[in-house]
């Protein structure tokens, strides 16, 4: 089974975010990253799959040559090789421009199966692998939580709302986005971060005439919908403040 | 016109297609809006849709539509968007938006806009607020491309009671082709993975676990809290993908909706999914040691700083009676 998985770099859950001066975007040059956390279920479940189906499991990542971290960090993690879409505007594209980009490039590939995360940690648009699925002309699903593979189709679970789940199945090839939770990640070994040294990364362009489809007019820290009482000093003060508050003001103890 | 794609199951209206409908009364400043709902028997759903202050009603009936597939939604969206050519496209981001619109925009090559917390201006200007980095920050947005655009709506962000309701819409059925054939996904029926043998919609107090609490073996701090406070133990998502409470007790997009009198949130950083489901809470206190976790935003009281001596300190307090 031949399997891509697609995943971004996003910046760290730690990261304290900074506005670049236009606030049309953030200053990158303060910004450390990490591999989106849905992807890298994606890619835990690829390399899953594999160990069952046998193949081949092929990462693939839109962005500029910073991106190569989390792209080695997959290949230590047991990928087999990496498709790098480079440009160094591309790291803000937003999400039809990812999947314009990683059509082109995956198209001659011909993957039994694309997986992607659910949505990414950084714009959040909850788009990219639905699009890349329509753009490659396969069926989908989405928010999955287990994979079966049943000769030459899917059999998936698909996680709705409120705790309820639904089987689809359909024919390969097929993409999947991948809920957080679908499986338990492994860490790459000193022999696997060694072995992705020698990995094949094939570094592409996009495709010519990328244009976005929205443009941010501006960017700003969220607005507090409610007057939040923040209470200060050390432990025991602050503790016995909250409680009295919540006893005398709000009432709810 | 402004065209809302409301969401029903089983024949019954999700009440987020009236918040959708909230969102489009704003963004319509006195252009029309039409309101459509696919499915298989919509009969009752559009009745109840046709109480809003709206110009019309479309039921999109069709066999195929009876079970959801994103294959026969798009199919009969985009036949209905292009023979009723609207403005803007409204609709709520639910996890079934998720699963068709952006094969819908894609096939179409319009700009989707999703996660909508608040809109700015009317009609074909405005621009969309949305949350981006896990609601670090949020942007203000401007589809770019050619008409219609798709905007999907944040649950919640838009109150369903705000909707105006009307004299009585007019119904139509809008007929709509699907080819069985085309359809490639087969679905089966949804089903719960186990009886909920907690319902946290009941408790008066929660106290919930997030990231900050690091490892199970932490958990008796939480524990010693929730006791002191005669509240529910429950927790964020990857609490619970990691096993360190069971899955019932998740609150968020994907587990429980809950609106106690006391939301207690430790070490929680306030991503979206865990905020829908409990951000109607009468009281939310907040402790965490990043004084910019988006949690403080919906919190009336808010302490920065370590939940493991935090929490044992509150815990003491109420302790002493």
């Amino acid at each position: 089974m031949k399997i891509a998985v697609c995943i971004k770099q996003v910046p760290t859950r730690e990261w304290q975010p900074r506005l670049n001066d236009q606030k049309t975007w953030v200053r990158e040059q303060d910004v450390s990253y990490e591999m989106n956390e849905p992807d890298a279920y994606a890619l835990e479940e690829a390399l899953r799959l594999r160990e069952k189906q046998g193949g081949e499991v092929v990462v693939c990542s839109v962005g500029p040559a910073r991106v190569q971290q989390v792209i080695r960090e997959a290949l230590a993690r047991g990928a087999d090789r990496a498709i790098h879409v480079e440009g160094e505007e591309l790291g803000a594209a937003d999400a039809s421009m990812v999947a314009e980009a990683l059509a082109a490039a995956v198209a001659g590939e011909r993957f039994d199966l694309v997986l992607t995360g659910l949505q990414s940690d950084d714009q959040g648009h909850a788009q990219m692998g639905v699009a890349l699925a329509e753009r490659l002309g396969i069926p989908h699903s989405t928010i999955i939580m287990d994979v079966q593979v049943q000769g030459s189709a899917l059999r998936v679970k698909r996680e709705l709302e409120g705790g309820w789940f639904q089987w689809v199945s359909m024919p390969l090839p097929a993409l999947l986005t991948i809920q957080s939770g679908i499986n338990q990640l492994r860490y790459a070994t000193l022999k696997g971060i060694m072995a992705a040294k020698k990995k094949e990364i094939r570094k592409v362009a996009p495709p010519a005439g990328l244009k976005p489809t929205q443009q941010i007019v501006s960017m700003a820290l969220p607005t507090r919908t409610k007057q939040t009482q923040m209470i200060a000093g050390a432990p025991p003060a602050a503790a016995a403040e909250l409680v009295k508050r919540l006893r005398e003001e709000a009432r709810v103890l | 016109m402004i065209l809302v794609i409301a969401e029903q199951r089983g024949g019954a209206l999700n009440r987020v297609s009236w918040e959708t409908i909230a969102a489009a009364q704003q963004l319509a400043g006195g252009m029309p809006i039409r309101v459509a709902v696919p499915g298989g028997a919509v009969t009752q759903a559009a009745g109840d849709l046709a109480t809003a202050d709206v110009a019309e009603v479309l039921a999109l009936e069709h066999p195929a539509l009876d079970v959801y597939t994103p294959d026969a939604y798009v199919i009969a969206l985009q036949s209905l968007i292009e023979q009723s050519a609207p403005a803007v496209v409204l609709m709520p981001h639910t996890y079934q938006t998720r699963d068709f619109a952006p094969m819908l925009a894609t096939r179409m090559r319009r700009p989707l806009v999703t996660d909508v917390t608040a809109i700015n201006g009317t009609g074909q200007g405005a621009t969309f607020s949305r949350p981006m980095f896990q609601g670090k920050l949020v942007a203000e947005v401007r589809p770019a491309g050619d008409a219609p655009a798709l905007v999907t709506i944040q649950i919640g962000a838009f109150r369903a009671d705000a909707a105006r309701r009307g004299g009585g819409a007019p119904v139509t059925a809008f007929a709509v082709t699907v080819d069985a054939a085309a359809i490639r996904q087969k679905p089966e029926a949804p089903f719960q993975e186990a009886r909920q043998a907690v319902d946290l919609s009941q408790a008066e107090r929660i106290v919930s676990v997030g990231r900050g609490i690091k490892s199970k073996e932490n958990l008796p701090v939480a524990e010693r809290l929730a006791a002191a406070l005669k509240a529910e133990l429950a927790a964020s998502r990857p609490i619970c993908d990691n096993g360190w409470l069971p899955m019932e007790r998740q609150i968020g997009s994907s587990g429980q909706t809950v609106a106690p009198k006391l939301y207690v949130a430790l070490g929680i950083s306030g991503a979206i999914q865990h905020l829908v489901g409990m951000k109607g809470s009468r009281t939310i206190v907040a402790i965490n040691k990043d004084a910019d976790a988006p949690i403080f935003e919906v919190a009336d009281y808010g302490i920065v700083g370590d939940l493991f001596e935090v929490a044992p300190a509150i815990a003491a307090e109420l302790e002493k009676g």
